[in-house]
């Protein structure tokens, strides 16, 4: 696509069953591609919030915008501006625990403010936060050492400032 | 007072003033059924022969009527054979309530017997859909189904109760009136006057309208409109009806089939007002060409449908009697002189064109002539169309004089769709409905002629009969090299005997005295009539816009086959 760029939304949903069946078939139905999804709770026990990201023109990111809209669970939709917002992204890496290259995987964890959380004779595990940018750097830096399993949450993103999703449509 | 979620579900249904459901019963749906039958003072409901049938029914109801259709269907195969009627309504902006049946609670999930996930199959096709898992939320889902089915751009809406759940006993608190639609917010002040101020500096404006308007009731506005302006209409498949056909400025249906009249007129001008249409493919040809030729202001009640398949300079959203009304308050009379002589010589060079495009082929009826005899006779008729050759037939033809009078499948094309819709739409308003079908499609759905004749309903069932699958040859002819695969019908099926095999009457005819007789016949009849019309298998729909193509590639006339 000649002007991808890519897009965060916000999206803020009723708790209920079949929501994200919704969101998510709209746009496999519609044609739209999804880069991340992610689902949890909010401050409201009666509202879910899903952060997507994806690629697209302008126009696309509106058509997404105006189908969301047009659900009747979602009750909010917002494009976070990635210079307003705060993004992040959860990574969890297993590599194998080797004495050759151990020294060179702590490095990479202090420098990336990673996090070792599991730690066993032949594997170790890492925890990292942040943009996707530097997970990606995290990850490349560990594919010598034999990256043995990794996952990654997709991303979460909120407004910077006092600005809120609200919960009345 | 303390009721069953099926009583309760009765209940609701009186309090949302329907008096006629159509459905089907089946080991889910007892309860209801048997709930349905202790309020029959109420609600009176028709058993059709098979569930799409019903489904169709609730749909030709809602379409003659304006009204939200109820449709009932137990679960499993009950479910999914509703599955092409409410699809049919989704693309077609029909509002409708389906409620199925489902297994107990406690079995679902199990693949018990005859359960299916109807609300994950029909989530693309509904604007919403439930399932009540508890008695206690049941009252008030279904008061929001009919909400959401009515409000804004309506749609169907489908609400699957669990046995358990219709036999669990709960308080129900009857509300004095039906639900209303929620309110559509007004388009805004500053876009109308933008709207305003662009048709002022129009030299060559013209008017594309489709079943939004028919859906806001604004055909008097859009006429007005139409005069202020001094500008020409046409419209989509789904905006027939909306305005006389004989009103003086409309050119008639663009698009595939449409006249050339109103397609060389959107082509020829530098403003397109659009209003309550979703441009779909069949309806704009090759789109690039709306970036080229002309400023285009979109007016909808759904958001998302502006810039959706076209982007237009003005998007307006609203709801359309409210914005043309406020149109019409600030918009000074035009004039454009040049222009409607111009259009004038458009109308002329269709009359033209179309004239030479009449066969005479011996033993069989013009498809034109055939329309033309009944329209004689049909006065105040309900036309209802199946999908096909004869439904393109009936859509350039037809005299329709009053909105919600022409009822046809025009998103979803559904062949079959057409004499379930016949049979809803005269229960609902007690007016003789017409039917134009093809030997293809009357197959499809034949079976509820045993509904209709239960139901005594007077439908002059007209089968263009060419015994090929028409509208598919015809392509077949123009763009796979004549090689007819899989429609060549030329079945032994005789459909006078099916109509009498259900207890209708009806009379072949192949030339017009034996069609005029055959339509006395059936216009003094009170029970259903099928006439099968003899139509040559190569009598081809005239003009046709290829798909992709402009109106330079109309083709108006094609060589004998």
């Amino acid at each position: 696509m000649a002007n991808a760029k890519k897009y965060v939304i916000g999206v803020l949903v009723a708790n209920i069953s079949g929501v994200l069946s919704r969101v998510s078939g709209m746009f496999t139905r519609r044609g739209f591609n999804i880069d991340s999804l992610t689902v949890g709770e909010t401050e409201s026990p009666g509202f879910s919030r899903i952060t997507i990201a994806f690629h697209g023109d302008d126009d696309i990111k509106e058509k997404i915008i105006r189908q969301l809209d047009k659900l009747h669970d979602v009750k909010e939709v917002e494009v976070l501006e990635p210079g307003d917002t705060v993004i992040r992204e959860l990574l969890l890496i297993k590599v194998r625990n080797k004495a050759e290259y151990r020294q060179d995987i702590m490095s990479a964890v202090e420098i990336f403010r990673s996090k070792i959380v599991d730690y066993s004779a032949a594997s170790l595990v890492c925890e990292l936060t942040g943009e996707s940018s530097k997970i990606d750097a995290f990850i490349d830096l560990m594919k010598p050492f034999d990256i043995m399993e990794m996952c990654r949450t997709g991303i979460v993103a909120i407004e910077r400032g006092d600005n809120c999703l609200k919960t009345e449509k | 007072m303390r009721l069953t979620g099926a009583a309760l579900t009765a209940e609701i249904l009186a309090e949302q003033s329907c008096s006629l459901i159509f459905g089907y019963p089946g080991g889910q749906v007892i309860s209801l059924f048997d709930a349905l039958w202790q309020r029959r003072d109420r609600i009176r409901c028709v058993l059709t022969a098979h569930e799409q049938g019903a489904a169709h029914a609730a749909d030709g109801f809602a379409r003659a009527t304006g009204k939200v259709g109820v449709v009932v269907a137990t679960s499993g195969p009950g479910a999914t054979n509703l599955v092409t009627g409410i699809a049919t309504a989704y693309l077609d902006s029909v509002p409708m309530v389906a409620i199925t049946g489902n297994v107990p609670c406690s079995l679902i999930g199990r693949d018990s017997f005859q359960e299916v996930d109807i609300v994950g199959i029909t989530m693309p096709v509904t604007k919403h859909n439930f399932i009540v898992k508890s008695i206690d939320g049941l009252a008030d889902t279904l008061r929001t189904a009919f909400q959401i089915a009515k409000s804004g751009r309506p749609g169907p809406v489908l609400v699957d109760i669990p046995k358990d759940v219709q036999d669990a006993l709960c308080d129900f608190e009857p509300q004095p009136a039906p639900v209303s639609p929620e309110p559509t917010a007004p388009a805004s002040e500053e876009r109308i006057k933008r709207a305003a101020a662009m048709l002022k500096t129009a030299e060559r404006p013209y008017i594309y309208f489709g079943g939004g308007v028919i859906s806001a009731g604004a055909s008097e506005a859009l006429c007005a409109l139409a005069d202020r302006l001094d500008a020409p209409m046409g419209c989509s498949l789904m905006g027939l009806s909306a305005v006389p056909s004989d009103h003086p400025r409309f050119l008639g249906m663009q698009g595939m089939h449409g006249h050339f009249a109103s397609s060389a007129a959107e082509d020829a001008a530098d403003l397109v007002l659009a209003l309550g249409v979703r441009f779909s493919d069949r309806a704009t040809g090759n789109s690039d060409r709306f970036k080229r030729h002309f400023r285009l202001i979109h007016m909808d009640i759904d958001n998302a449908e502006l810039h959706k398949n076209i982007p237009a300079e003005l998007g307006v959203r609203g709801d359309l009697r409210d914005s043309l009304d406020r149109l019409l308050k600030i918009l000074p009379q035009q004039r454009h002189t040049a222009w409607n002589r111009q259009l004038r010589a458009l109308r002329q060079e269709e009359a033209e064109r179309s004239a030479r495009a009449v066969r005479e082929v011996p033993g069989t009826l013009r498809p034109y002539a055939v329309i033309d005899a009944v329209s004689e006779r049909a006065g105040d008729c309900i036309t209802v169309t199946d999908v096909g050759q004869h439904q393109m037939w009936a859509a350039q033809r037809c005299p329709l004089k009053t909105p919600r009078t022409f009822l046809t499948s025009g998103g979803l094309g559904t062949m079959g769709f057409g004499l379930g819709a016949a049979i809803g739409a005269y229960l609902a308003t007690g007016k003789r409905p017409v039917l134009y079908t093809g030997d293809g499609s009357f197959g499809m759905n034949l079976q509820e002629l045993a509904c209709a004749v239960t139901e005594r309903v007077p439908v002059v069932i007209i089968v263009m009969n060419n015994g090929v699958l028409g509208m598919v040859r015809q392509w077949q002819t123009l763009f796979c090299g004549r090689r007819y695969a899989a429609t060549t019908l030329d079945r032994q099926t005789d459909f006078v005997r099916v109509a009498e095999g259900f207890g209708a009457r009806g009379a072949h005819v192949c030339d017009l005295d034996a069609l005029t007789a055959a339509l006395d016949e059936a216009f003094s009849q009170e029970m259903p009539f099928v006439i099968d019309c003899a139509v040559d298998r190569d009598e081809p729909v005239l003009p046709m816009l290829p798909p992709g193509g402009s109106v330079d590639d109309i083709i108006t006339e094609i060589e004998r086959f």
